[in-house]
């Protein structure tokens, strides 16, 4: 990963106001991994997602994506470059049905433009057909297929977070940000959420996760970088991570000194 | 309904439609349908921006007036200009459109009430601009003796309003088209997921300047279209007919019908033109000839308005032809607290 990392942080700090939120984090990641950053609550995970997808500019540093830097540019157009997210309190557009959704979620991948839109011509009508055949592959590869036609809303909470995954997917993403996929989630769900992962990986997509379940990231993640007070604080391999005196500091406190 | 049900009764109505000023020879009648169907236009229109893509627009009489007034400018003696009324339903419908990307432009970070003030203060500079440009629009007086329109060589003349009624059936069944075809599209669902999470909506590659900025472009040269239209058949434009009430007319014409909702903007525009123009001044006659000669209804046409309004939130929120969708967000919205929080919440904060 020496030459040109697929993605990169180069000395990434954000500042709002007087707080650090994050504050020289480096890290990078190999094309077709599975990576993930954990922490504890508070640590700047999310400010780190919000900006790689350019909901937050960075106060210095560098974001690059396959040799581009991305850092500043606008939120659709990182999601036009490859990178879709999921979010930490689920986002689902929620009147739209899950096929609605996912079909949104493919906007960055339609060419229909105004005219095409108020005339329906022939290549809209085209593009929106395999839209929609596309959306209904992504829903049975999220195992959603029977819920196509249900609202969002509507959809259990384990569900919901696969809906989102299957729309951030829909972008055809190099790379996918999964903010806490499996909070909320029950055991089995989570144990199929490791599995969905994983095929999502074999698809060809790179992906980077936030998780709280220690148990999913140690089992899912080939590389883990840890997040304390907007530092990284140490970086590698889960077993290693795993045993990392500063990670189990970071979570549970320095050990009291004996007097 | 079955679709080959709706298809007759669609095709029924449309022979009807059509037929009508033959069926009816009171010419009030016709005229009376003619001005509604303005009206039903200029809700077309805004069930774009408000009910669409969820922009609360609440100065559209301003794009009522620039169709209107750009149709006397560019059509009278005023300027000695006399551009075709079928030429001028272009122009003017696309003068709206970029005074829609003007007036819409500055709008665009602001949401819910904040859009709606800023909306407003544009409905109330627009008419007001008429008012004190008197060298090119001679003030209160307005703009007289507007070209009539003419087909094959006929002139529409004064005599009848059967040929507008025509025209505005025509616009009206384009509008419906437009508005249909949008709604179903990349850009409907765009402006759907903008109207729910304009956040979420940027991470799915949604560029939402464009979305909304096409959205009020669209929605302005509709009330082009019937500005002229409108123009046209009183053959005058002068400020006062631009007023925020019409804005307001307008809307609650959206509500009663259902917002986002085609068929009921249809519905609604039709009901409220029917208590305006029947109804009101129908029973004042009425009640003149029962003794009551003090009495006059069309005075209490606003307070009419706000008591049917207020009647439709309590039994109807979703309104006459309820959109399912919109109708269910304000559902969520009324019973569901901690959505409607969590709504608050993002309304104030954006991102967390």
């Amino acid at each position: 990963m020496s030459a040109a990392p697929f993605f990169a942080l180069r000395d990434v700090r954000k500042t709002f106001g007087g707080l650090v939120a994050v504050n020289g984090l480096s890290f990078e990641i190999a094309a077709g991994s599975i990576v993930a950053m954990i922490g504890p609550n508070g640590a700047g995970k999310s400010t780190v997602f919000n900006l790689i997808t350019g909901i937050y500019q960075p106060t210095a540093g560098e974001i690059v994506l396959d040799g581009r830097t991305i850092a500043g540019v606008r939120t659709d157009r990182v999601t036009a470059l490859g990178i879709a997210r999921t979010f930490q309190n689920i986002r689902l557009f929620a009147f739209m049905s899950a096929l609605e959704n996912v079909m949104t979620g493919r906007n960055a991948r339609m060419h229909a433009s105004l005219f095409d839109s108020l005339a329906h011509t022939p290549r809209q009508r085209g593009e929106e057909r395999a839209v929609r055949e596309r959306a209904r592959e992504l829903l049975r590869f999220v195992e959603l297929e029977r819920n196509a036609e249900d609202d969002a809303r509507n959809l259990p909470y384990g569900s919901q977070r696969r809906l989102e995954i299957a729309r951030a997917l829909a972008s055809d993403p190099k790379l996918l940000l999964l903010d806490e996929p499996a909070a909320g989630m029950n055991p089995r769900e989570k144990e199929s959420l490791v599995g969905l992962i994983a095929r999502i990986r074999a698809s060809g997509v790179t992906v980077f996760l936030i998780e709280h379940d220690m148990n999913l990231v140690m089992n899912v993640s080939e590389r883990i970088a840890v997040l304390d007070h907007g530092e990284k604080i140490a970086e590698g391999r889960p077993a290693a991570i795993r045993s990392d005196p500063r990670v189990i500091e970071a979570y549970l406190g320095r050990p009291e000194t004996p007097r | 309904m079955s679709l080959g049900r709706k298809r007759i009764a669609l095709a029924l109505l449309g022979v009807v439609l059509l037929a009508y000023p033959y069926l009816d020879r009171n010419n009030a009648h016709v005229d009376f349908l003619a001005n509604a169907g303005a009206f039903i236009l200029l809700a077309l229109g805004l069930n774009i921006v408000v009910g669409f893509a969820g922009l609360l627009d609440l100065g559209y009489a301003a794009f009522f007036a620039i169709g209107s007034y750009s149709y006397a400018m560019l059509a009278s003696q005023q300027f000695g200009i006399h551009i075709p009324f079928w030429v001028m339903l272009f122009v003017a419908s696309a003068i709206a459109a970029i005074f829609g990307i003007l007036l819409g432009a500055p709008t665009l970070r602001l949401r819910g009430d904040y859009l709606a003030i800023v909306t407003l203060g544009f409905g109330e500079i627009v008419p007001q601009t008429f008012l004190n440009l008197s060298q090119y629009t001679n003030g209160p007086n307005g703009i007289i003796s507007l070209d009539q329109p003419s087909l094959f060589g006929r002139s529409f003349g004064f005599s009848s309003a059967t040929p507008y009624y025509y025209v505005l059936l025509a616009l009206i069944v384009i509008g419906v088209l437009v508005a249909r075809n949008l709604q179903d599209s990349r850009l409907g669902r765009e402006w759907a997921a903008i109207r729910e999470d304009e956040l979420a909506a940027r991470h799915m590659g949604i560029d939402t300047t464009v979305a909304k900025l096409s959205a009020f472009a669209i929605g302005a040269s509709f009330s082009g279209l019937a500005g002229v239209a409108y123009a046209a058949k009183l053959s005058l434009v002068s400020p006062d007919q631009f007023q925020f009430n019409v804005s307001v007319l307008v809307l609650s014409m959206l509500v009663l019908g259902g917002m986002g909702s085609i068929a009921g903007a249809i519905v609604g525009s039709f009901v409220l033109s029917f208590v305006n123009s029947f109804l009101l001044p129908q029973s004042t006659t009425l009640v003149h000839a029962i003794g009551l000669t003090n009495v006059d209804f069309t005075n209490y046409r606003y307070m009419i308005y706000g008591f049917i309004l207020v009647l439709m939130m309590l039994f109807r929120p979703g309104g006459l032809i309820p959109s399912r969708r919109r109708s269910a967000e304000l559902r969520v919205a009324l019973v569901d607290p901690k959505l409607a929080a969590q709504e608050a919440e993002e309304y104030e904060g954006g991102p967390r």
